[in-house]
Order: structure tokens, then C-alpha cells, then sequence
């Protein structure tokens, strides 16, 4: 058996209490534990954070950049989403 | 530099059909737009082939070289500069990691990224095949490799493909301490006994050329920097970046009292830039056909490690498969 590499997960780590995680990179793990360790070692060695979430990569569904167009593009044209388009006179005050 | 196998001679590969005028011109206009490329978006294969080879080269370098440095962990004269060393040693290992990560967004295995490294069929920097044969080679390293990879790997922090420049972010943010201890051990070599001076001296001689040549060749001879700067994996030109070092590192050198072993080096008023001499271009392409010092010997090393290590991963995913068949029983 040549192929023995270990599965890719994702990690994600909050770098401190108040913030969400972020997307950091990947690592190769055997198993859960072990992505954990890994994740520990590769990415917070100063520090960078105070949580992080491992999971495999192959269980994120991602859209297809293909479908950018007709996912994205219909919240370009709805300007009224914007408290910017509403004109409200200058004496009005705290909106 | 880490990558400096790119700028040998290859075939030319057939087009890919894929590869259409309308769509590569597309991919130019985002390139151009400074867009960023990400994993899943369209790109022409030639982009991709690059890619690939020039990150496994630099993550390549960045655990081979890990080796020189390694040599020293266990006769490192102090337990602070040990515990320096080590860590130092540790970063390099997270850099290669950092960057096969993002090479294998672009669809290839890290399998196969470090058979090609064990193989000898990929490149990586030709720094690496010299010996590390005295103390005051450690702080030489920090100093000038990390130092020159300091110069390359900056802009690349601007690469177009984006896990790449991400990458770099992060190995940027980490190198400054490389080659800060590296100087240290430079300066406290040379305030120290006059036999210390002369160990400096030793290594800075051995170690400089080297140096420049991590750049990788001239721009007259180097073949891919006109695609890589349109694509804007390249940002900087070979002998810029050179220059940019040699211009930074000539007044370090001047500071610790030690001289560069180049007789032509000389301050030149009207440019504002030191000129240097002719670069022994022959050692150059010798080491990185695999003819330097230390070539054998560090693929020797790095095959006999992951021999060593095999039954290490085939155990962890034994357990692995015989914990998860127990969770689904
Ligand atoms: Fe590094
Ligand atoms: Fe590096
Ligand atoms: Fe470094």
C-alpha cells in the first residue's frame, strides 16, 4: 500500500473570546484528535488562538464559483436594502 | 529562490483545449483587476501547472531546509539558544505545511507532492545543499537565508492566487525572528574572542555567494518571469530582488565588522546601489542538478525519516479505522 495519507481537515480557530472563527488552512490527521492536536501545533505555536474547530474537508458543501451569476448577482440591483436610499431631511434627527 | 528549478529548461506542454482565447483573456482581466484567484475558480492549466510546482518547490524547501539547521539543535552552546533553535527549526516545519496545505487547493495530493521530493524528481532551494560545519553557520543562516527569503517571499504575499498569498502572510509574520537571531548570533560572535571573529568571517564567506544565488538567475537566462509577472505569481524580478538584498545586508555586514568575500563590491554614488561581482553561475546550476555538497545526503535523510516514520502512520490509521468501526457498531 502506497496511498496511506491521512485525511484533510479544515481548521478554523477565534483568535480571541468576542471574535468568530476564521478559516486558518488545513492539516492532515489520522483521526479528530489528532486534527485537533495538529491544528494546535501548526497554527497557534504564538498564541493566535484561544478555540478551533477541525473538520473534514470533505464534509464542506461549497457552492460553485460557476453559479456566481445567478446566486449573487440579484442582491446587486436591491439598492432599497440600503438605509442609504431612503432620503430622510436633515431635522430629523437620530435615524 | 525557494523555487529556483523553475527557471530550468522543460518541455513545452500541448495547449489545453480548455484553455480558450475568450476564457484566458477573462482570467487576464481579473488578474489584471488585482482579483485574487481562488481554488474552485476557473484557471488556464498552465497557471495551475505553475502553481503547483512552484509552491511543492518552496514547501519543499522549507523542510529540507530544516536539515542544515537541525544538524546544530543538539550542540547549540546555550539552552537559550537551543530553545531558539528549536523553535526556529519548528516554524520552518509549520512553513512547509502552511504551503503544501495551499498546493493541494489546486487538486494534488500530498502524497504525491512528497513521493516527487523523495523521488529527487522535484527541486528545491540549492542553499540547503551546503554543510552547516561550525556555530557561527547557524547565525549565517538566520541571517542571510532567512534574510534573503525575507526579500522573496514579501511580495509573493501579493500573489494572485490566494491560499498562496495567505500562506505567505503568515511565514512573513514569522520570519522576522529567524532572522533576528540569526544576526544576534552574528553579533555576539564577532564582540566576542578573536578566534569568535574569525568563525563569523569563515561562515559569512562560504555562505554569501550562496546567498545571491538563492535568487535564482539572472533575468537575461531565466525563462518563466514574463508569464509569472503577467499572471502576478512574480511580482519582483530575480536580480531586483538581489539587488535589493545586497543593498540591505552590505551595511549589516559593515556593522558586525566582518567584509564580504567579493573583491568588486563597491557603492556606486550615482545609483544609490552597491555593484558586485560575477556570480559563479556553473556552482549554481551544478547544486541544482544535484551535484552540491549535500545533495545525497539530504534526500538520503529526508527518505530515511519518512521510512522510519512509516509504521508511525500506518498505526495512527489503524486505530483511527478501528475506533470509528467501534463508534458505528
Ligand atoms: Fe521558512
Ligand atoms: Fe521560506
Ligand atoms: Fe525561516
Amino acid at each position: 500500500m502506497s496511498k496511506q495519507d491521512w485525511p484533510l481537515y479544515e481548521v478554523f480557530i477565534r483568535a480571541r473570546s468576542g471574535l468568530s472563527h476564521r478559516h486558518f488552512g488545513s492539516i492532515h490527521a489520522a483521526d479528530e484528535a489528532m486534527a485537533l492536536d495538529h491544528a494546535r501545533d501548526l497554527y497557534t505555536r504564538r498564541n493566535e488562538g484561544v478555540s478551533i474547530w477541525v473538520v473534514r474537508s470533505t464534509e464542506i458543501i461549497a457552492s460553485d464559483p460557476a453559479d456566481s451569476a445567478s446566486l449573487f448577482e440579484p442582491a446587486a440591483d436591491k439598492i432599497y436594502r440600503h438605509p442609504t436610499f431612503y432620503k430622510i431631511p436633515d431635522d430629523v434627527e437620530n435615524m | 529562490m525557494y523555487t529556483q528549478g523553475l527557471d530550468q529548461k522543460q518541455k513545452k506542454s500541448a495547449a489545453d483545449p480548455a484553455d480558450t482565447p475568450e476564457r484566458l483573456a477573462a482570467f487576464q482581466a481579473r488578474i489584471d483587476a488585482e482579483e485574487k484567484i481562488e481554488p474552485k475558480d476557473w484557471m488556464p492549466s498552465g497557471y495551475r501547472k505553475t502553481l503547483i510546482r512552484q509552491m511543492s518547490q518552496h514547501a519543499h524547501s522549507e523542510i529540507v531546509g530544516m536539515l542544515p539547521e537541525g544538524n546544530w539543535i543538539t550542540r547549540a552552546p546555550t539552552l537559550r539558544r537551543k530553545a531558539i533553535l528549536l523553535a526556529k527549526v519548528q516554524d520552518e516545519a509549520g512553513h512547509g505545511l502552511y504551503i503544501y496545505g495551499a498546493t493541494e487547493t489546486l487538486g494534488v495530493s500530498r502524497d504525491d507532492l512528497v513521493a516527487d521530493l523523495l523521488s529527487g524528481k522535484a527541486k528545491y532551494s540549492s542553499i540547503f545543499n551546503y554543510p552547516t560545519i561550525t556555530w557561527a553557520d547557524i547565525g549565517t543562516i538566520g541571517w542571510l537565508v532567512d534574510g534573503a527569503a525575507i526579500m522573496n517571499q514579501i511580495p509573493l504575499c501579493r500573489c494572485s492566487y490566494g491560499p498562496y498569498a495567505r500562506a505567505m502572510v503568515r511565514v512573513c509574520k514569522e520570519e522576522s525572528f529567524h532572522q533576528r537571531q540569526g544576526y544576534e548570533i552574528m553579533l555576539e560572535l564577532c564582540r566576542g574572542t578573536a578566534e569568535q571573529k574569525r568563525m563569523a568571517q569563515d561562515a559569512l564567506d562560504r555562505w554569501w555567494w550562496p546567498s545571491l544565488m538563492m535568487f535564482g538567475p539572472s533575468d537575461k537566462t531565466s525563462e518563466h518571469s514574463a508569464q509569472s509577472m503577467a499572471w502576478k505569481i512574480k511580482r519582483i524580478s530575480n536580480d531586483e530582488l538581489r539587488q535589493k538584498f545586497v543593498d540591505v545586508t552590505v551595511p549589516q555586514a559593515e556593522y558586525l565588522g566582518l567584509k564580504m568575500p567579493d573583491e568588486d563590491l563597491v557603492f556606486d554614488q550615482k545609483t544609490g546601489h552597491y555593484r558586485f561581482g560575477e556570480i559563479d553561475w556553473q556552482e549554481f546550476w551544478e547544486v541544482l542538478k544535484g551535484n552540491g555538497k549535500c545533495n545525497r545526503e539530504r534526500l538520503e535523510t529526508r527518505n530515511r525519516a519518512h521510512d522510519e516514520g512509516r509504521w508511525v502512520r500506518q498505526a495512527a490509521r489503524a486505530y483511527a479505522e478501528k475506533q470509528a468501526a467501534r463508534k458505528a457498531a
